[in-house]
């Protein structure tokens, strides 16, 4: 009962969150130089000031702010996102279009990068002079330091260009036929490079921390109770120190949710993943204001519901968590 | 007849950043069936580190046993293998630590942390492990101990947190428990009520006790038999009534002259309240051959700076290793 109550708190407060990012991101959009008029007009090849003004009326740019501002919400709260010029179509469809294949690329990458990053951190706790242990020194290293489009062009040069293991761009091959087995690990198979060059970032970050709070629990006073009762090498690190390392990291996690987000955007235009990232940087070339703006309130969305399920799986840990009694 | 445990000049290294010290050195000691025995002196005398060399936990890379030996029913365990150690550790002997706030998993219920160390050693079904958990906290006066099992360490008190670690270490009925100043976390009255646990334990199940304090009360409230440590030696050994009646060591003598008499208050007569002046010498400073206490002795003479004094053994089972102890 006390969970579905906080639960609701924290919709709420969600809510109240998502309405301040979607005004803060329309004011700005708003002090940004040039209009959709602009782009309107440049498309026909140039307007006149009075065409661009009869474009302004009609679209209802020549209202004052507030009054812009209040529309933009109402049609958000009716899910409608408003209409890209750029696309022909409305935002609303052009973003359930392409947030599927930036969900995949995100959680994948984010348990990837979590599970492995959590296991090579304990690894390394165990013995900290050990080969894996410099080896995730080294790994965390790289992966903080390397930019991420790099990353993915040289493994892109690598492991598609010279070695063909993997496909060059897209989410599917179109010329592929079979049924839903064969296409998802076509879809696979595509996925592999994206998640390698976004994962490493994280694994990197994730895989630090782990091990750093892993060797701080080893020395903790219940790690020698476990030990003193006769429990096996596996049972004390597995069990008892395993679960009690885990807040941290997946506290990161969630608090990296916006970074794997914005990374994603780099990690889409470099493999031309069909995403979110993708449509991102298209319409920010392009001015694309109902886009950009569409594509921020979805960002801002997963997020938070990012920080939900962190919140979520943190009290599936860590009993203290929930505040029981 | 053998006795249950037998320490043999035991000699336990740790490695520092200065060099290798001798935390334990040449301790030797034994402990019957069914006795209690405790260990006295103050905080890095080598108290918890001969406990943990027992129970072969010693901090792993740098603390390890250089020469001697222990041995439990006739079994050596200096040289025992790592699964025959897990084998007794929590089973034969086991250990209740000194902070009961830090020693249980925060994030495991008591009773799974109980049921668990049942489960390692007897092989019983989950079920079984966990109604004998909670018939565990029955016994260690938990009420309610059918609700509290599923709680969490942090919705415990502390005096309840360590009557939880006693039922750990209780529950395959030891023959050696070892506790680590298992009340010096709590509050007076709830010291009380764990050494009365402890001494109704014990005389149920038959367990031999090693209790590590520096707290003269406790001991001689819960030991047949005390032995001094000072800075990783033994200082003096003896039953306690007479050992406190008439210590053979002058740190000893120090240590008793440290506590407050309840009945000094009554009587006319106050006696001053007096300390043992100075500190213990720093780990580099052991193993030195000579008597480490004589910085802070005022009975120390040229002698005892030079050469580490014998244990003398008395006629009533006292013995002190000290070059004046008919003196003292």
């Amino acid at each position: 009962m006390a969970f579905l109550q906080k639960f609701l708190i924290r919709t709420l407060y969600a809510v109240i969150l998502l309405a301040a990012v979607l005004v803060l991101n329309f004011s700005m959009m708003h002090l940004a130089p040039g209009d959709v008029a602009d782009t309107i007009s440049q498309s026909m090849g140039g307007a006149d000031e009075e065409v661009l003004a009869q474009i302004r009326a009609d679209y209802g740019l020549d209202q004052p702010f507030l009054v812009q501002l209040g529309r933009y919400m109402g049609n958000v709260l009716q899910f409608n996102l408003g209409y890209s010029f750029f696309y022909n179509a409305p935002v609303t469809d052009l973003i359930l279009d392409r947030l599927p294949a930036t969900l995949l690329l995100v959680f994948t990458a984010q348990i990837l990068a979590l599970g492995i990053g959590v296991v090579l951190g304990v690894i390394s706790a165990r013995r900290p002079n050990g080969i894996a242990s410099h080896f995730v020194t080294m790994l965390a290293l790289f992966g903080y330091s390397a930019p991420v489009f790099w990353t993915g062009i040289l493994l892109l040069i690598a492991f598609s260009l010279k070695i063909q293991w993997f496909p060059v761009a897209g989410m599917r091959d179109v010329t592929i036929e079979g049924g839903f087995f064969t296409h998802a690990l076509d879809v696979a198979r595509h996925l592999v490079l994206p998640v390698i060059t976004l994962g490493s970032l994280f694994l990197a970050l994730y895989s630090r921390l782990a091990r750093a709070t892993m060797m701080e629990v080893l020395g903790s006073d219940y790690v020698r109770t476990a030990k003193a009762k006769g429990l096996t090498e596996r049972e004390v690190v597995y069990k008892h120190a395993l679960k009690n390392s885990l807040s941290p990291v997946i506290t990161l996690a969630g608090l990296q949710f916006s970074a794997v987000i914005s990374g994603a955007v780099l990690v889409e235009a470099v493999f031309s993943w069909p995403g979110l990232g993708t449509l991102a940087f298209q319409s920010i070339i392009a001015r694309d204001t109902p886009t950009i703006l569409g594509i921020l309130f979805f960002s801002a969305l997963v997020v938070i519901a990012g920080n939900l399920l962190t919140d979520l799986a943190l009290r599936l840990v860590d009993p203290r968590v929930g505040g029981k009694r | 007849m053998e006795p249950l445990l037998k320490v043999e000049n035991l000699r336990i290294e740790l490695t520092t950043r200065t060099g290798v010290a001798p935390v334990i050195d040449n301790l030797s000691f034994e402990l019957g069936a069914g006795e209690s025995i405790s260990f006295v002196g103050e905080s890095g005398c080598g108290k918890s580190m001969t406990a943990l060399g027992i129970m072969g936990l010693l901090p792993e890379k740098v603390g390890r046993i250089a020469s001697g030996s222990i041995t439990f029913n006739g079994e050596e365990l200096t040289t025992a293998s790592p699964k025959r150690l897990r084998d007794i550790r929590g089973n034969d002997i086991s250990m209740i630590f000194q902070e009961p706030m830090t020693s249980l998993n925060p994030v495991y219920t008591v009773g799974e942390q109980i049921a668990e160390v049942i489960r390692a050693h007897q092989g019983l079904s989950r079920k079984a492990a966990w109604n004998q958990a909670i018939e565990l906290l029955d016994a260690v006066r938990i009420p309610n101990a059918k609700g509290r099992v599923s709680d969490y360490p942090f919705q415990m008190s502390g005096g309840q947190r360590q009557r939880v670690m006693i039922a750990i270490a209780l529950a395959c009925e030891p023959k050696i428990l070892i506790a680590d100043e298992p009340t010096t976390a709590l509050d007076v009255t709830v010291q009380a009520q764990i050494f009365d646990l402890l001494n109704d334990m014990k005389r149920q199940t038959g367990a031999s006790i090693i209790m590590i304090t520096h707290d003269m009360g406790a001991v001689a409230e819960m030991a047949e038999r005390m032995i001094v440590m000072y800075a990783g030696r033994k200082a003096e050994e003896g039953p306690v009534e007479q050992t406190i009646e008439h210590p053979r060591h002058p740190y000893t003598r120090g240590l008793i002259s440290c506590v407050p008499h309840i009945m000094s208050t009554i009587s006319e007569e106050r006696h001053a309240l007096t300390e043992v002046p100075g500190i213990v010498p720093s780990l580099s400073d052991f193993g030195q051959n000579r008597c480490l206490f004589a910085s802070r002795c005022n009975m120390v003479t040229q002698k005892c700076l030079e050469e580490r004094p014998p244990e003398k053994p008395f006629a009533n089972g006292q013995k002190a290793a000290c070059w004046y102890a008919e003196e003292v």
